[in-house]
């Protein structure tokens, strides 16, 4: 049985875990983005295959884009083969991150209930379950009043307009301190020899022979100047498309606004995490004590890092549906991210067209969950030329070859 | 919140509308010539600018009619309203480079 931890005591933002680096002329690796899976990449790159000639190039701080506005929840219940394959890897790493990087994550393994409401969501539910269960994942139905002795705030009653009908567990799921992620991983790739730059922003790419795609990079153009590099490797986010379209590639990936809100600090209330897709809103509380609350995503294309206000309207009538108790909890503050999602809501992880160009894009709204998965098999494909077996399915060509990984569509799940 | 000047309604708030991403992108003239790369092409990438952007909105709770609209996928102000087959407004620079991909002047 999942239980709120008490609160222990946050640490202020650290000032000397890595260093300035001015960049060099040039480095074997070069990441473009320092947010979290860039920094994992770095990290993984220097530990297991010894690449420590590496530098992160980040446009504004570190971490300070969707590693700094997701909602911290760390599951793996897919039900895709390849995405519970994936997912799974990243929950097997998570639990003992702590430990190799030598830092409190603060991950607290406090389960994930996914409601369910409709007839339809409760076959889905079994069906994942079932799928979860021969994909090695912890995962089990529990019936209304099981739901309710996980997290006692949420109303069974089936007076709701959309009642509880049951809801998918997994046990091993949870929350971690993302800024503590973020901050672990650049310690040690920074302990490796990794070059972590700041406020520097690729502009465009170095070619060997004609630009575009079919040609060859060998090095980015930045605000502080030229930087040569043997590989280029974007993890970047929302921002993929403007990267990638400056090398002439065009990418399946729409960029949205994706919200997110907290509530001012309360007691500990909620013991665990709770999605629903239906009426769509999850909601953790997080060891501060905010509740942490996330939205579906804007429909229009935006970079504003900010939405329409009537999403948090719809998302806050979902939280009131699911937690009457919340009604008199205060907004303390919404933000959004810019996630870059593809058709069938599965990252991208391999080559591109162009030779020395890498791409790990379209986590769309699961990527922190992934974090460690993402920047180990990004590090394998980047130090071996071949995709880690985790990332084959993800390529790029899956789009004309049709073998998608469809997770909008078969389990309607928001990551 | 969007405030979007429905070309048939007149302004009306964003919640009466549906977005319908990119406008201006033709089904194949031949589709049997086409391979599986041109295909993926079509069916699944989009101009994805920071900037100007011409896409489709419809007006769900309205009218019940599509129309395109250029905004500024940055900054999200919208920079023009026009109907379903005329052209983004030629003041209107649509989607940056990723135009001479198709992507706008359809």
């Amino acid at each position: 049985m999942p239980s709120v931890l008490p609160s222990p005591v946050l640490s202020a933002h650290p000032e000397h875990l890595w260093r300035e680096p001015e960049p060099k002329a040039a480095y074997d690796v070069v990441i473009v983005g320092g947010g979290g899976h860039g920094l994992a990449t770095a990290y993984y790159l220097a530990h297991e295959f010894g690449i420590r000639d590496v530098a992160v190039l980040e446009r504004g701080w570190l971490a300070g884009g969707n590693m700094a506005r997701n909602t911290t929840i760390i599951r793996s219940n897919y039900l895709a083969e390849e995405s519970a394959a994936i997912y799974e890897h990243a929950l097997t790493l998570w639990e003992g991150l702590a430990e190799a990087l030598d830092y409190d994550l603060m991950f607290s393994q406090r389960g994930v209930l996914n409601l369910a409401h409709t007839p339809q969501d409760v076959r889905e539910g079994i069906r994942r379950v079932g799928a979860n269960r021969l994909s090695g994942v912890d995962a089990h139905w529990l019936g209304p009043e099981e739901v309710a002795k996980v997290c006692p705030i949420v109303d069974v009653s089936p007076a709701r307009r959309y009642p509880v009908l049951g809801a998918t567990f997994q046990p091993r799921a949870g929350i971690a301190k993302h800024d503590h992620v973020a901050w672990a991983y650049a310690r040690k790739a920074d302990a490796y020899g990794v070059h972590l730059i700041q406020g520097c922003e690729v502009t465009g790419y170095v070619w060997d022979g004609a630009p575009g795609a079919g040609g060859r990079v060998v090095g980015v153009e930045t605000n502080r100047g030229r930087i040569g590099a043997g590989t280029v490797a974007l993890a970047a986010a929302g921002h993929t498309s403007v990267l990638a379209e400056k090398a002439g590639l065009r990418l399946p990936l729409q960029s949205h606004p994706l919200q997110a809100l907290v509530s001012e600090l309360l007691e500990p209330v909620h013991p665990c995490v709770v999605m629903s897709n239906h009426v769509h809103v999850y909601v953790s509380q997080a060891h501060k004590g905010e509740l942490v609350m996330g939205a579906g995503i804007d429909a229009y294309n935006g970079y504003g890092q900010r939405g329409s206000f009537h999403v948090i309207e719809h998302q806050m009538a979902a939280a009131l549906e699911l937690f009457p108790i919340f009604a008199r909890a205060r907004l303390l503050r919404t933000w959004a991210g810019i996630v870059d999602v593809t058709p069938d809501a599965s990252p991208i992880i391999g080559k591109t067209g162009v030779e020395n160009l890498y791409v790990n894009c379209g986590w769309g709204t699961g990527g922190f969950k992934a974090t460690p998965a993402s920047g180990r098999v990004y590090a394998h494909t980047l130090a071996t030329g071949v995709p880690h077996p985790l990332a084959e399915p993800f390529a790029l060509d899956r789009f004309s070859t049709g073998a998608l990984i469809d997770e909008h569509g078969a389990a309607a799940v928001a990551h | 919140m969007l405030l979007i000047d429905c070309p048939w309604c007149g302004p009306r708030d964003e919640v009466e509308f549906r977005y319908g991403g990119q406008a201006h992108v033709p089904y194949p003239q031949d589709p049997e010539s086409l391979g599986d790369a041109q295909w993926a092409e079509y069916v699944f990438v989009r101009d994805n600018p920071k900037g100007p952007f011409a896409e489709r909105w419809m007006h769900a709770v309205g009218c019940r009619r599509w129309f395109n609209v250029v905004r500024d996928t940055a900054s999200y102000r919208i920079l023009a309203v026009y109907r379903i087959g005329e052209q983004p407004p030629v003041t209107v620079q649509v989607g940056g480079e990723s135009a001479a991909h198709g992507g706008a002047g359809r």
